[in-house]
């Protein structure tokens, strides 16, 4: 986008060369809005992370100290020794992972399947897939759950990755994708015999990445931050997802609120990390899901 | 937006020959060879979605004409749940909480959203910074936006009654108030959901002529022209599909509330969701949870619908 150029306002040098009758801004008033509101968002976030560098005490006052004399690591420590952080760490990591690597995997053969393939009853099957995006999780996670009793996954981390192996959404934009490309890329490895399945790998997959970045991309943010499933499937604390977790502990340890939010940072900060690394990328993925989905 | 169109133009001629290019036809057989292992290739795919989202989706209907206690077996009573649910003051005010949700949230994440991205559509000095700090609070979860916002809003140390204090109003309840509660989760669930509709209005502005948007803001007088002829018409199908995504997610309000006031004070933030997660795993009447689910269901597709029939007609007359 245009801002990642510093481009400087053309009413600079007109101010300069006019006499000072009209008293102008040496910068765009656009900044005296947009500060405000973008501080009035970032202003929770902020908070979050003090709040997570200082003590109890300093937090359970009132007024609260909003700048703290010293920065403690006091909540990291607690957060740590009296929870299965570390464990629920790991989960959420491998939960994502799996996730995120199961999508690109399997959107990429159905995507691919669908752009090019010709079998049968293939139109019904991507439509039918299609039809799957409107249906709300809320309204299945009751059977849904009955199915997993049957799987026997309930309370298993297999399960509480099982609803988003496949994200719809993430085939048809493969599926779009792939459509873009043309054809004659492909025919002269067809014609010397490549099978299908190479020449999605070597030829068709190497062409996507910006529409792969933006299924893993997708992928992540939903698996990661999920809360709902995993409430409903897990019932020992060592099953549980970092979401999942530290709600719980702040249920239980109501007025730790600076090991709460060291918590909540450890929960949000390799997602914040992740946006704020890739974040073209990021928003790249968020705007086509909304104008292509 | 090409989506559908192109959806609708190519998937039809998949099986006609005008997609098989020369040499394919050529090899004619081997294009047949090809046809059952297409199935292996969507095969992962389409099991883990049935499994997911068709069986299950059967099976709620299934489930809401029954008696169901996720344990012993299940027993039928035809419409009885639906009754039930028609009598119900508890669902009746589910469904009226996540309506009053559903205003606040849908007109104010959409509103601000654009607001925001017209403001930023322009090349000063921090907008990207502006941007990245609109829309950083999307990517964090309602779990933390839930704690987060609890801790701020806690009625003995938050920071809100501190700040609310410093010009000399009274401690606040929030979330403790029964008066607050829904107000205050619609104004995190805004915080958040802002930046998503932000991305998808820039996105969109990006489509229209930039020489036109500056002619626009340095000429005041042509500058309501061009927002009614030229950027109101580019927005206006990223509006109706804001308006059905806005709404699909704000009737889907659970996290927020579980973490924040688990339902209450006094059942003020008993949201519909919140509503069938009680009924059906924490009391255990997983048919009358069902029958709740299946009839918010049913609104949103025939909100989604609705609205794709309302995109198509707006899209054929543009």
């Amino acid at each position: 986008m245009s801002a990642s150029s510093p481009v400087f306002a053309p009413p600079r040098t007109a101010d300069v060369s006019r006499p000072r009758r009209r008293r102008r801004l040496p910068f765009s008033g656009w900044h005296l809005v947009l500060a405000p509101i973008a501080a009035l968002y970032a202003l929770p976030l902020a908070w979050l992370v003090l709040s997570s560098l200082m003590t109890n005490a300093q937090i359970n006052r009132f007024p609260p100290t909003i700048v703290p004399g010293s920065l403690h690591l006091d909540g990291y420590r607690y957060v740590f020794e009296n929870a299965l952080f570390p464990r629920w760490f790991l989960n959420s990591v491998l939960v994502s992972l799996v996730v995120v690597v199961s999508n690109l995997v399997l959107c990429s053969l159905a995507g691919y399947a669908f752009a090019r393939l010709r079998f049968r009853g293939s139109h019904v099957v991507l439509v039918l897939m299609l039809m799957t995006i409107a249906i709300p999780f809320q309204l299945v996670m009751i059977p849904l759950f009955l199915v997993m009793k049957q799987l026997g996954l309930v309370d298993s981390l297999i399960g509480v990755m099982g609803p988003w192996l496949v994200l719809p959404f993430g085939v048809f934009m493969l599926r779009q994708f792939f459509l873009s490309i043309p054809r004659e890329l492909e025919e002269a490895a067809w014609i010397d015999g490549c099978s299908r399945l190479r020449i999605l790998w070597e030829i068709i997959l190497p062409l996507a990445k910006p529409a792969l970045a933006t299924v893993a991309v997708w992928s992540f943010l939903i698996s990661w931050n999920e809360f709902t499933w995993p409430l409903i499937l897990t019932n020992s604390q060592s099953h549980y997802t970092l979401q999942l977790g530290i709600a719980t502990f702040q249920g239980a340890h109501q007025t730790q609120w600076s090991a709460v939010m060291a918590g909540n940072v450890i929960t949000v900060l390799p997602m914040l990390a992740a946006f704020l690394l890739a974040q073209k990328t990021f928003i790249r993925s968020l705007a086509s899901s909304a104008v292509k989905g | 937006m090409h989506g559908t169109t192109q959806a609708v133009d190519v998937a039809p001629s998949a099986g006609t020959p005008l997609t098989t290019s020369r040499p394919r036809r050529s090899l004619k057989e081997r294009v047949f060879g090809e046809t059952p292992s297409a199935w292996l290739f969507i095969l992962p795919a389409v099991v883990l979605l049935a499994t997911i989202y068709v069986v299950p989706f059967g099976w709620s209907l299934l489930l809401s004409f029954k008696a169901d206690d996720l344990v012993t077996p299940s027993r039928w009573v035809g419409l009885g749940n639906y009754r039930a649910l028609a009598k119900d003051p508890q669902f009746g005010a589910a469904v009226r909480h996540t309506l009053v949700y559903a205003a606040l949230y849908v007109p104010l994440t959409i509103g601000l959203g654009m607001t925001f991205a017209l403001m930023l559509n322009r090349r000063i000095r921090f907008i990207g910074i502006y941007r990245t700090l609109i829309i950083v609070p999307f990517v964090v979860s309602y779990a933390v936006q839930g704690i987060l916002f609890s801790f701020i809003f806690d009625s003995q140390y938050g920071l809100a009654n501190a700040a609310l204090h410093a010009v000399g109003i009274g401690r606040q309840g929030f979330f403790n108030d029964p008066g607050q509660a829904l107000y205050l989760i619609a104004l995190v669930g805004v915080w958040s959901g802002t930046g998503f509709c932000l991305i998808v209005f820039l996105a969109a502005l990006q489509d229209v002529p930039r020489e036109l948007m500056e002619a626009a803001w340095i000429d005041g007088a042509r500058r309501w022209g061009v927002f009614r002829h030229v950027i109101v018409p580019t927005l206006m199908p990223i509006i109706v599909f804001l308006l059905l995504w806005q709404t699909l997610i704000a009737l889907q309000l659970f996290d927020l509330v579980y973490v924040t006031t688990n339902g209450g004070p006094l059942e003020s933030t008993t949201v519909v969701v919140f509503f069938v997660y009680e009924k059906a795993f924490r009391l255990l009447s997983a048919g009358y949870g069902a029958a709740a689910a299946y009839l918010v269901g049913l609104g949103l597709i025939a909100l989604a619908v609705l609205s794709s029939f309302v995109r198509n007609r707006w899209m054929r007359s543009a």
